[in-house]
């Protein structure tokens, strides 16, 4: 299902550089397959062989039905787990070569994640939830807090710094949790299902804000099963059952 | 991750479960302040025994007949005053060689009457023991040449005989027979339960006629130095063992006296440590307990924070910084609570306590191994998580 060639497509700023020698893509997979074995000892195949090829810069949607694995498929890309076979190179860096130590470094460094239920710290304040991913890369407190109030005035939060989740509005808080995603500059920023727990209009400016941030130059994959949200992204990954179905 | 950061992370923590920590704290509170009490009250009572046996005297050696030990049946003395001149040529100078035959006697002035204990001895007791004298003199060796009634009384004796009355001089009746009082002894306290201050000395031959026996109980020599106690020990008993072959004799030192009570009161205070101890083990398990419930509570967090680059060993860190700073703190709380009941307790009752600098840096080094020890388990289980499963609980 390899359509590696889609790299090449028109919606990418940063083909040339993506297929570019000393330039790798942000994500690279090879017959990506996952299997979970249940308690009872049964295996189910979340995803059976994926292939794929996401250059820098590039804006994807991933999209399928429910089950059909794309939570699955962006856990491997964001190196939160490691795939049953196949081989990734996330920034061309195989992350089999890579210890857990390793893997959490990679996440830190070069990818900024979104959650569809924000999964902000309750009793932190915006700028400490926003400075954590800096935490783990040995970062001062006080050039933490400079970049994380910087980082949320880019969101448009600037004036929401000391408040915490539960103050804060919905679309406020994945606002907060796309800062926090940014925070470390990234080069790719994972989004699984971003304006799920969204109204329209808050899910309309996370969106805004996505696309901004992908014409600065950060590439966006985010999962939807919104078609209005998946349409605006100039490349849209169908899921089924655990394979690429189509890639336009 | 930077420790400092770790550590804000932990105080934060359990700064959110004020109550929860507190109460966890109290187990381990507990232990420390009881290991703390304990070893005071253990040193405090092996620091007066050695101080009561240090205040006999200086480089003692007491030669008794048969065996000396804990539990050793009494025996039968065989000695006489022949037995001190023959040990005084071994020894070589007879000043340091004195001698103890004990009787327990009322001793009467007029209507007032007083149960001392008598001891028979000679001139050169005051060259072998530590026993100064309030007033007059000690004996001669004419007192005890001549069999003289004289008589030298403990401080307590004196103050219930003869109250503020200066008693140089003046008369007191033993066993029917009236003696003289020559001297008076400062109050030095008790050694073994032996009240020294409701003595009565007297000549030994004076003694051995009232008792009606030549017997003698025992004999003290004086040794010069430290080094030459154990030597001088070895002639005495060799000597003694050579004019009575099979007997026993025995001689025993301070140093001994001091060795065996040491090692009968360190043990005890061993074993108080040691329940004390187990009372830090419960407090370690609490410890246990609810850092691994806190581990459960705060799944999702740990997965996130993984999402976000920290790796296993930034999760192990941040709880078992947190899990140590749980125990340090309550070892804290606990040292200082026991060092005020250890006070308390010295100032409000008899039972000597004594703080030690040792039990307090053990005290918190022990609490702070029983964080990481007991936070080691759900440390480990929070930087195992897999954060993909980590982020879906709820
Ligand atoms: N930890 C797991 N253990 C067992 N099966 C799992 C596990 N995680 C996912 N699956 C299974 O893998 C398949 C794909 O799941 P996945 O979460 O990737 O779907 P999805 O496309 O994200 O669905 P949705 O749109 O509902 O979020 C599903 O059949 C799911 O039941
Ligand atoms: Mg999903």
């Amino acid at each position: 299902m390899s359509r590696d060639e889609r790299a090449d497509g028109p919606a990418t700023s940063a083909t040339a550089s993506g297929t570019a020698y000393g330039t790798p893509p942000a994500f690279e997979a090879v017959g990506l397959t996952r299997s979970y074995r249940l308690d009872g000892g049964v295996l189910v195949d979340a995803l059976r062989g994926v292939s794929l090829r996401i250059g820098q810069g590039e804006f994807a949607a991933i999209v399928g039905p429910s089950g059909s694995g794309k939570s699955t498929l962006m856990h491997l890309l964001g190196c939160l787990d490691r795939p049953t076979s196949g081989t990734l190179r996330v920034n061309g860096v195989d992350v089999a070569t890579l210890d857990d130590a390793g893997l959490a470094g990679l996440r830190n460094r070069t990818i900024g994640f979104v959650f569809q239920s924000f999964h902000l710290l309750a009793r932190t304040s915006a700028l400490d939830n926003v400075a954590l991913p800096l935490v783990y890369r040995g970062v001062s407190r006080a050039e933490r807090r400079e970049r994380a109030r910087a980082a949320l005035e880019a969101v448009g939060l600037g004036h929401r710094l000391t408040h915490r989740p539960s103050q804060m509005s919905g679309g406020e808080q994945q606002r907060v949790a796309i800062a926090r995603a940014l925070v470390g500059d990234p080069r790719v920023l994972l989004a699984d299902e971003p304006t799920g727990n969204l109204d329209t209009r808050n899910g309309e400016e996370v969106m805004g804000l996505l696309e901004r941030l992908n014409e600065g130059g950060v590439a966006v994959v985010l999962v939807t099963h919104d078609a209005e949200v998946a349409a605006r992204g100039r490349r849209q990954i169908h899921v089924r059952d655990g394979r690429i179905e189509r890639d336009t | 991750m930077r420790t400092a950061e770790a550590l804000r992370m932990a105080v934060e923590a359990l700064r959110v479960n004020r109550l929860r920590s507190m109460l966890t704290m109290l187990g381990v509170i507990i232990g420390v302040l009881s290991v703390v009490i304990l070893v005071a009250i253990g040193t405090g009572a092996k620091n007066a025994v050695e101080k009561e046996i240090a205040g006999l005297g200086s480089n003692i050696i007491l030669v008794v007949p048969g065996q000396v030990g804990l539990g050793a049946a009494p025996t039968q003395s065989r000695l006489d005053l022949s037995d001190v001149a023959y040990v005084r040529r071994v020894v070589g100078d007879p000043s340091k060689v004195t001698v103890a035959v004990n009787s327990g006697e009322p001793v009467r002035v007029g209507r007032v009457e007083v149960f001392a204990t008598l001891t028979g001895t000679d001139e050169n007791m005051p060259h072998v023991f530590d026993r100064p004298l309030r007033r007059g003199r000690y004996l001669s060796e004419t007192d005890v040449d001549t069999r003289r009634r004289v008589v030298i009384l403990g401080s307590e004796v004196a103050a219930k005989l003869f109250g503020d009355v200066d008693p140089i001089g003046r008369q007191v009746t033993i066993a029917g027979v009236r003696f003289r009082v020559i001297g008076v002894y400062e109050t030095v306290g008790s050694t073994f339960g032996v009240a020294r201050d409701q003595e009565v000395h007297l000549p030994v031959t004076t003694a051995q006629r009232l008792i009606g026996l030549p017997r003698i109980n025992g004999i003290a020599v004086g040794a010069s130095g430290p080094d030459e106690i154990e030597p001088l020990r070895r002639r005495v008993v060799a000597a003694l063992d050579a004019r009575y072959p099979g007997e026993t004799f025995s001689a025993v030192t301070q140093t001994q006296l001091l060795g065996t009570i040491g090692t009968v009161l360190g043990m005890l205070t061993g074993v108080l440590a040691a329940i004390a101890g187990i009372s830090l083990l419960v407090g370690g398990v609490g410890v246990s307990n609810i850092m691994l419930v806190s581990v459960r509570e705060r799944t999702k967090e740990i997965g996130l924070r993984k999402a976000l680059g920290a790796r296993g060993r930034d999760i192990l860190g941040q709880f078992l910084i947190e899990a140590v700073l749980l125990t340090t703190i309550g070892g804290v709380i606990g040292i200082l609570t026991g060092v005020g009941g250890a006070l308390l307790i010295q100032a409000v009752s008899p039972v000597p306590a004594s703080i030690t600098w040792w039990s307090i840096a053990l005290a918190f080094g022990v609490s702070a191994a029983v964080g990481v020890f007991f936070g080691v388990a759900p440390a480990r289980r929070a930087a195992r998580l897999d954060p993909v499963v980590a982020l879906r609980t709820d």
